[in-house]
């Protein structure tokens, strides 16, 4: 436990005795323990390593530590030998005795937990050789692999509240705010509003008490950055909000954090009890004479609830629906008090503007997005997992250099950006620099960062059905257009993809869609027909298959497709007469098998279970 | 019971705010959230219970009735969704005979599908009682709910 | 004073206003299906929807919720408006077939039905206006019914969907319901009353002998503002 630090000059003692301390030289076994790699089973290997470091006498001459997200959550386990930093991927739950012996006491590397590189076929030792890594700026993410979430130390180790100590004792509330106006710092949830001028129009508004808000309330399926920055580094969001506090005349806040995230919520948790005992958060920061705390309230799984004022209307214990926004969260947001709302990573940003200043931040990305971004690059897509890249990257750099292409052989079809507020974007767009203002252009957005990879196996009709579906469960219910509206457009869409679409459907839904946005109330309607919209403008022609030709060319809306086995590939190995669950697919050992269409349910565990390839789909 | 609610209760100094957690707590701790217990909450935090119970049906974590012994949480984002998840749940249901988010009648198992849960390299990622279980296809959510069966039936006859 | 245009009529209006106040007030009908002078709005319908320009910012807002602005140029009839307004009625029709109220409604705007939009049978004649709620518990007090699930599920009910243990029975709700779907029964003599599919014994006038409130309406009447209940035996027109 930390004593209580009473300025920014001791805060610097501190930083600097505990750098002392640490010989960089050391050897350190790093493992990942995010949620990704935890679901790998990793607790087990870091349990090894514990025992087997112990069992060896090693404890003192080996640092052991276990980190948040690395980001190549493809790859777990993850172990980083520092300080040459080995990279080993996907390594066995056993094998801490052997990386003991062997690397960290004779030096010797153990190849078959090497990387290799899909295009060349090397192995590759470091990790920052890793063409996944290669190619990003991890700017914020970065630290992740630098610091044990649960310690504090740690964190100050790497020269953490600084950004916090200059801001209370260096700036005014004003200069900070004009640092951030002029780092051009934009929010990371999606809405890429200013944060310079929300903080500045929060501090301007009359009433009392002001709050702010860390909206980590990661909705959008198939984006995790924020739970893994929350989880990985939780001091870095901890001191974003403490100096947004600060410059905007705030004595409390709230971290409003999804209730599926368990070990964000602990991570911050432990974080918030050490920054009070350090004397980093509470009454009178660093001396300062500025006070302020953090509380902690779970979400009870709402997709909604990522809107402001459905947020808002959660934290205060209600059902969370949201209201019209003609009055600004700045003005009247929490209990009607002025309230500034910024997601984690746009927290997470801040102290490295004020580090750095506004004009180094500036200096990354475009000219109107500032920064780097946090994606999580999924689907079919070689190397899943986060990236962090400056604004203005391409798509196709993201997709095919850092994430490696797509698996199993396939071909890229499209990508789906922003989540279910966003869009899916074909293969011509690729080399459209990804930031706040290009995606949208042509349909989509750029979002809190999902990016899912598609491949030719996936159906964009079933996709558009998926999200409006999706948006039909998550659909607060209180205005008619998003509740009715969107579920109109869903069964119109399951009709389509049930071989029932009838001509003029396509131009219904459009139709339905302007109206749906125009009328909606909040941001979730106002944008819940965008998957169906850019579906239909990228991809009409699969729409008019399915419509007018009655088939499904991805092979995947189950009424529109047969299974069959290819007689000139099945080699007769009756796997997939043993996993068909209705006795569909039969056939005798070494002979070509067949499947009774009268029996099949489509279910695809013979496509699945066949090693061959030889079952058609069409 | 009612000391349980009491306790939670407590432990957020009756501020109502907390509504959302205090019930996920209290869930937590009997399972699911029986109407008792609801009524506890409302008189302890003079909220209406109209109002409860419009937040416990709101928010999809809370369950009104009792969960299984073994709580199945297919992830249904959007990584999973074109992995497949959806083949995954059809199967499922089809061997419970159960639709999404309900119980079997035995209580051994509830099936829910659920937001991502932000592992999408694993997806489809099957949760149990907690425990991941990524890569999942058809076959191993079919083994895995053999094996489960088998599991409750050998740990009654231990009781 | 503020002045704005709507629908090419220049109109003035004080500060704080909605554009659906002063358009009322000037003569100018918009449709809404959620309001009601005594609650705040709530902007649920989206029938009231507007067309506003601001500068050179066009869009479209909700004018029971959006206040007047010096300046601004209102159409309450523009293209997307009516797009808007033929379409919540399409789909409320398609929600609610039963409602004479609302086909009168859609008929008057020359609205038909939209084929594709198959007719659904669950939710009676409630189109979620959240009238009844809002005023049990902002008006009545007694938050005796409330929502329920969210999205497509949503509905209005009593906790748990039994009989509500608040309710008092003095039908505000079902006095409110702009589309006829909350039912309140009365015997023929009066001296009972159901509602929410609870039966309500009648207070009868210690004067006149007219059954006139629910007692429990009465007994909480007394409860709240300290009246005597013997005081508030007698009906309005014999007191």
């Amino acid at each position: 436990m930390m004593s209580k630090i009473k300025s920014f000059d001791e805060l610097k003692r501190v930083q600097e005795s505990l750098k002392a301390g640490r010989d960089p030289k050391k050897p350190c076994i790093t493992v990942c323990v995010g949620t990704g790699c935890l679901a790998y089973g990793t607790q087990k290997l870091v349990d090894n390593f514990r025992e087997e470091l112990a069992a060896r006498n090693l404890g003192d001459k080996i640092d052991f530590r276990t980190t948040g997200c690395h980001g190549f959550c493809e790859r777990g386990p993850m172990v980083i030998i520092s300080p040459e930093k080995i990279f080993y991927q996907r390594v066995g739950l056993a094998d801490a005795g052997e990386i003991i012996d062997k690397t960290l006491l004779k030096g010797e590397i153990i190849e078959r937990l090497l990387y290799v590189d899909g295009a060349t076929g090397e192995k590759i030792v470091h990790e920052d050789d890793v063409p996944f890594y290669k190619k990003q700026t991890r700017l914020v993410f970065g630290l992740n692999s630098k610091v044990d979430p649960e310690s504090l130390e740690d964190y100050l180790a790497i020269d953490g509240y600084s950004a916090l100590g200059k801001a209370l004792t260096g700036m005014t509330p004003e200069e900070i705010i004009q640092e951030v106006i002029k780092a051009n710092l934009r929010g990371r949830g999606g809405g890429g509003f200013p944060a310079g001028w929300k903080w500045d129009s929060t501090r301007k508004a009359k009433g009392e008490p002001k709050y702010i808000v860390c909206n980590a309330d990661e909705g959008d399926p198939g984006a995790y950055m924020d739970r893994s920055l929350l989880e990985g580094n939780p001091h870095l969001v901890l001191e974003g909000m403490i100096i947004g506090a600060y410059a905007i005349g705030s004595s409390e806040g709230y971290i409003y954090v999804r209730n599926e995230y368990p070990l964000a919520v602990k991570n911050i948790h432990i974080a918030i009890e050490q920054a009070r005992e350090a004397g980093l958060l509470g009454k009178n920061i660093l001396g300062s004479g500025f006070s302020f705390d953090v509380k902690i309230n779970r979400g009870g799984g709402a997709f909604v609830c990522g809107e402001s004022s459905a947020l808002f209307a959660s934290l205060e214990g209600r059902a969370g629906e949201p209201r019209a926004k003609y009055v600004h969260a700045t003005d009247r947001g929490l209990y009607d008090k002025p309230t500034n709302l910024n997601n984690v990573e746009t927290w997470a940003n801040v102290p490295f503007i004020i580090n750095r200043g506004a004009d180094w931040y500036a200096s990354i990305g475009t000219d109107n997005s500032k920064g780097t971004k946090i994606f999580s690059l999924v689907g079919k897509i070689s190397n899943t997992g986060l990236v962090e890249v400056p604004m203005g990257t391409t798509l196709r750099e993201i997709v095919f250099e850092i994430g490696g292409g797509i698996p199993d052989g396939r071909t890229f079809k499209a990508i789906q950006t922003g989540g279910p507020s966003g869009g899916c974007i074909p293969e011509k767009y690729l080399d459209l620099p990804v930031d706040f203002d290009e995606l949208t252009k042509i349909g989509s957005m750029m979002g809190s960062g999902g990016l899912i990879v598609m491949d030719d196996r996936n159906c964009m009709v079933d996709v558009a059905k998926y999200f409006t579906n999706f948006l039909v469960n998550e659909s607060c219910g209180k205005c008619v257009p998003c509740r009715e509206g969107v579920r109109r457009m869903r069964d119109i869409l399951v009709d389509v993809a049930d071989g029932k679409g009838q001509e003029g459907d396509v131009e219904l839904l459009e139709q339905i869609s302007a109206a749906v946005i125009d009328g909606s109330l909040c941001a979730l309607g106002n944008s819940a027909p965008n998957p169906v919209l850019s579906t239909i403008r990228h991809f009409r022609d699969e729409y008019r298959e399915h419509i007018q030709e009655k088939r499904c060319p991805a092979g995947v809306c189950k009424a529109l497709i047969t299974y069959s086995v290819d007689p000139d590939t099945c080699t007769g190995c009756t796997v997939c007469a043993k996993v068909c669950p209705t006795g569909a697919a039969s056939g005798e050992r070494k002979k070509v098998h067949t499947i009774d269409q009268a029996k099949c349910t489509k279910c695809g565990a013979c496509r699945e279970g066949c090693k061959f390839d030889a079952i058609i789909v069409r | 019971m009612e000391d349980t609610v009491k306790e939670i209760i407590a432990q957020y100094r009756g501020d109502r705010s907390y509504l959302v957690p205090i019930l996920q707590d209290v869930q937590k701790a009997l399972n699911y959230l029986p109407k008792d217990a609801l009524f506890a909450v409302s008189a302890q935090l003079s909220v209406p219970i109209s109002r409860i119970y419009e937040v416990v049906t709101f928010y999809k974590a809370f369950s009104l009735k009792p969960k299984g012994r073994y709580q199945l949480s297919l992830c249904m984002g959007t990584a999973c969704h074109v992995r497949g998840a959806e083949l995954i749940a059809g199967n499922i249901s089809d061997i419970l005979g159960i639709k999404e988010g309900d119980t079997t009648a035995d209580l051994e198992f509830s099936f829910e599908t659920v937001g991502c849960l932000g592992a999408c390299a694993l997806g489809p990622i099957l949760v149990v009682n907690g425990e991941y279980h990524g890569h999942m296809n058809i076959a191993k959510s079919t083994k895995i709910l053999k094996k489960l069966r088998k599991k409750g039936a050998t740990d009654d006859e231990q009781d | 004073m503020i002045n704005l245009t709507i629908d090419n009529k220049k109109i003035e209006a004080e500060a704080g206003q909605t554009i659906l106040e002063v358009a009322r007030e000037n003569g100018i009908v918009i449709p809404t299906l959620c309001s009601n002078e005594s609650l705040e709005p709530s902007g649920a319908c989206r029938l009231c929807v507007v067309e506003i320009k601001h500068g050179k910012r066009t869009r479209v807002v909700t004018s029971c919720l959006y206040t007047v602005a010096e300046g601004l140029t209102v159409d309450t009839k523009s293209e997307r408006v009516m797009a808007v307004r033929r379409l919540v009625l399409q789909l409320l029709l398609a929600r609610c077939p039963e409602s004479v109220q609302l086909q009168e409604m859609a008929q008057e705007m020359g609205i038909g039905p939209e084929p594709r939009f198959t007719p659904d049978s669950d939710h009676s004649k409630c189109i979620l206006c959240r009238m009844c709620v809002r005023t049990c518990e902002k008006v009545v007090g007694v938050s005796a019914i409330g929502f329920s699930y969210r999205g497509t599920e949503k509905n209005v009910c009593t906790p748990f969907q039994e009989d509500s243990v608040n309710c008092i029975g003095c039908g505000a709700c079902a006095y409110v319901c702009p589309s006829g779907h909350i039912e309140m029964e009365a015997t023929e003599t009066g001296d009972q009353r159901k509602i929410w599919g609870r039966t309500f014994k009648m207070q009868a006038c210690k004067v006149c002998g007219r059954y006139f409130a629910p007692e429990d309406q009465l007994a909480y009447i007394s409860a709240t503002t300290g009246v005597p209940a013997a005081d508030l035996a007698v009906c309005v027109s014999c007191r």
